[in-house]
């Protein structure tokens, strides 16, 4: 009994059941590409989000009047001002370079096009401390700011949105029916979503306070900040400019030792560790919904091997009647399983990929595929398989032939 | 050779107990041919079953070549089941979706016959059964008596020195069933195969030299019909009147 013949008996007997053949690849597909599409997202999201906070600056100390970094603080009505930066900046010591900012979202239309985008009050500072660089053209300059131009540099994603690849240096948007001059364009950060500038619009601060941002960024005649951000001179001083600074804050707003401060000083150390939790939650909850599919999968696969058992019991019985022997009988079930288990692993890991890379190419998550999610993927639909093609012919090799002939 | 001795099959249905064979005893020689009659129920089909090793008995011994079939191993059933031994199912047993010619080839896919040997020989099996122009049919696209054909087209591929066939002609007119006799009768004289067949029908058990009938798990008669009718020859109008299986069950001691 070579092993060739009984790999053509396998062969012969997938062909000759090719509905139950495909809907049990089919069981297996939909497990393996859930389980490779929805970890490789997980992974993406977690190293995408994780690469983006180590890519917003060196160093970095962020103040920022959201709560977004202390989840569960209560809101508040105590604005950040641009006081407070002043205030900051002269007190605080080991502050390599710091930008205030005031971002908010807004209607930039150009020629035909017009889309929302975030609108970044900056000063000039703001380029180095978050690790911009600038395509074409060039960055905005504190001459910009103190005469209030109107002048913006755009994120790639917007260029590339209003005016797809024609060189937009030169060219006007309209922020709020308000004409600017667009004077440059950034470097692309390769990631996209979450804190990327890649569709951030900026402004000279000074211009938005006068020609934007209006009420919204005033809070009793003076003006307001969405933000902070600080490069402190070296990574041992960060903890003391979080410090100082939230000293600096409480003085600034009367507020004493005991009262909670309504702004979050966080160092990228801190967000980091905070978001890890949010991405390590994250990636558990399509981790067991990825289980969940693998285990619908199989309980596919399971179905349609136990609907066919009566019928593969008599078939079995069949063959030992003409002389199989067990071992023929059992290593062509091998044969068969391992077969679709295959094809089913391999097309789940292309098909999963697939996905992955459509929401890639989306820009919604950049999907990492990784071996691990593979492997892991591939045995565990295969083990599925294996178990639930054997143990059924292992059970009917058992029987005499007339037994299994005469099953039901 | 083989022996049966005193052999039981019994059935338990619960608390009931089926007695299929209650103490059988007989002994078919090489190249013998011998038909087995009996009233439905009477244990035809669990006798065959046994003689042809795909069942065990109960209790008692059976014996091919003087060697008890209970003492052999697995393998050496299965081995025995491949080279010597041919079966046709009462209910053919095909296996669906595949077809005649693969269903035919399937004994050989055992008996390690060459893969380009398979082809030549269960088309030259289904020619004897007069099936050539249905090889690529599936047996739901075969009436019954053509699937009845390739069941016995199937148990003849190997060139078994023991044929064991479960009412080969029941589904066939005849023609076809006179065809069906020349061929075992053929098997029978120039290839000297031994040849065991079922059947309700007296006329088709007198082309035999010996006639068994069973009755309620026993033998009840072994008949020496000293003048085989020769296949092909016409139906006595008597038997054809008669020849409804009643037959087996008129001639208790
Ligand atoms: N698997 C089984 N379980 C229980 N009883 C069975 C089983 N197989 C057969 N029997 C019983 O054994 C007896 C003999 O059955 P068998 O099939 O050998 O009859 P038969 O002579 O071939 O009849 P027929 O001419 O109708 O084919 C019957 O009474 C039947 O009900
Ligand atoms: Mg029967």
């Amino acid at each position: 009994m070579s092993i060739l013949n009984n790999i053509r008996i396998a062969l012969r007997a997938l062909k000759a059941n090719k509905l139950r053949s495909s809907l049990t690849v089919l069981g297996i597909v939909i497990g393996v590409a859930a389980v490779v599409a929805l970890l490789s997202i997980g992974k993406g999201a977690t190293s995408g989000i994780t690469s983006q906070v180590q890519g917003m600056g060196t160093n970095l100390v962020v103040i920022s009047s959201s709560r977004f970094f202390r989840p569960g603080a209560e809101a508040t009505s105590v604005s950040l001002l641009y006081s407070d930066y002043q205030a900051i900046v002269s007190e605080v010591k080991n502050i390599a370079s710091s930008t205030p900012y005031f971002e908010s979202n807004e209607t930039v239309a150009a020629s035909t096009r017009s889309s929302n985008y975030t609108i970044i009050g900056v000063t000039p500072s703001y380029e180095k401390v978050t690790l911009q660089t600038i395509d074409l053209g060039r960055f905005i300059t504190s001459e910009d700011g103190l005469t209030l131009k109107r002048v913006a540099v755009i994120g790639s994603t917007v260029s590339s949105d209003l005016f797809q690849g024609l060189n937009p240096i030169g060219r006007t948007i309209k922020i709020n029916n308000v004409d600017f001059e667009i004077v440059g364009v950034l470097t692309s950060k390769g990631t996209s979503g979450f804190m990327s500038g890649d569709s951030d619009v900026l402004i000279p601060l000074e211009t938005g306070y006068s020609k934007i941002f209006g009420a919204r960024a005033r809070s009793n005649g003076k003006n307001v900040l969405s933000g902070i951000s600080i490069s402190a001179a070296d990574a041992n001083s960060v903890n003391s400019v979080v410090s100082e600074s939230e000293t600096v804050l409480r003085s600034q707003h009367n507020l004493g030792l005991k009262d909670t401060l309504p702004f979050s000083v966080s160092s990228q150390a801190q967000m980091l560790s905070s978001l890890s939790s949010i991405t390590a939650t994250m990636t558990a909850l399509l981790g067991a919904i990825a289980g969940i599919s693998l285990l619908v999968g199989g309980i596919g696969i399971m179905n349609i091997t136990l609907v066919s058992v009566t019928e593969r019991t008599r078939e079995i019985g069949l063959r030992k009647a003409v002389g199989a022997p067990r071992k023929a009988i059992l290593f062509q079930f091998l044969v068969e399983t391992v077969t679709l288990s295959l094809i089913g692993g391999v097309l789940g890991i292309a098909f999963g990929s697939a996905i992955a890379g459509v929401v890639s190419f989306l820009g919604l998550i950049t999907a990492v595929i990784t071996w691990d999610v593979l492997i892991l993927a591939f045995t565990f639909s295969a083990l599925i398989g294996l178990f639930f093609g054997i143990y059924p012919a292992w059970q009917a090799s058992k029987l005499s032939p007339i037994e299994a002939l005469r099953y039901e | 050779m083989i022996e049966a001795r005193e052999i039981t099959k019994i059935y338990k249905l619960g608390d009931d107990e089926v007695h299929a064979l209650d103490g059988v005893s007989l002994k078919i020689n090489d190249g013998e041919m011998v038909a087995i009659m009996g009233p439905s129920g009477s244990g035809k089909s669990t006798l065959m079953a046994i003689l042809g090793c795909l069942d065990t008995p109960t209790s008692g011994e059976y014996l091919v070549d003087d060697q008890p079939a209970a003492g052999l191993k697995e393998n050496q059933l299965a081995s025995l089941r491949a080279h010597k031994i041919g079966f046709v199912f009462q209910q053919f047993n095909l296996l669906p979706r595949t077809s005649a010619l693969e269903n035919v080839m399937l004994p050989l896919t055992y008996d390690g016959t060459k893969i380009k040997d398979r082809i030549a020989r269960a088309e030259e099996a289904l020619e004897t059964v007069g099936l050539k122009d249905r090889m690529k049919h599936h047996p739901n696209q075969l009436s019954g008596g053509q699937q009845q054909r390739v069941a016995i087209a199937r148990a003849l591929v190997n060139d078994p020195a023991l044929l064991l066939a479960d009412e080969p002609t029941g589904n066939l007119d005849s023609k076809t069933g006179a065809e069906i006799m020349a061929l075992f009768q053929e098997l029978h004289t120039t290839k000297h195969q031994t040849v065991v067949y079922v059947t309700h029908d007296s006329f088709v058990a007198r082309h035999t030299e010996r006639i068994i009938h069973l009755m309620d798990g026993k033998v009840v008669r072994d008949e020496i019909n000293k003048n085989p009718i020769k296949a092909g020859t016409p139906r006595p109008d008597d038997l054809l009147a008669n020849g409804n299986g009643k037959n087996g069950a008129e001639v208790h001691q």
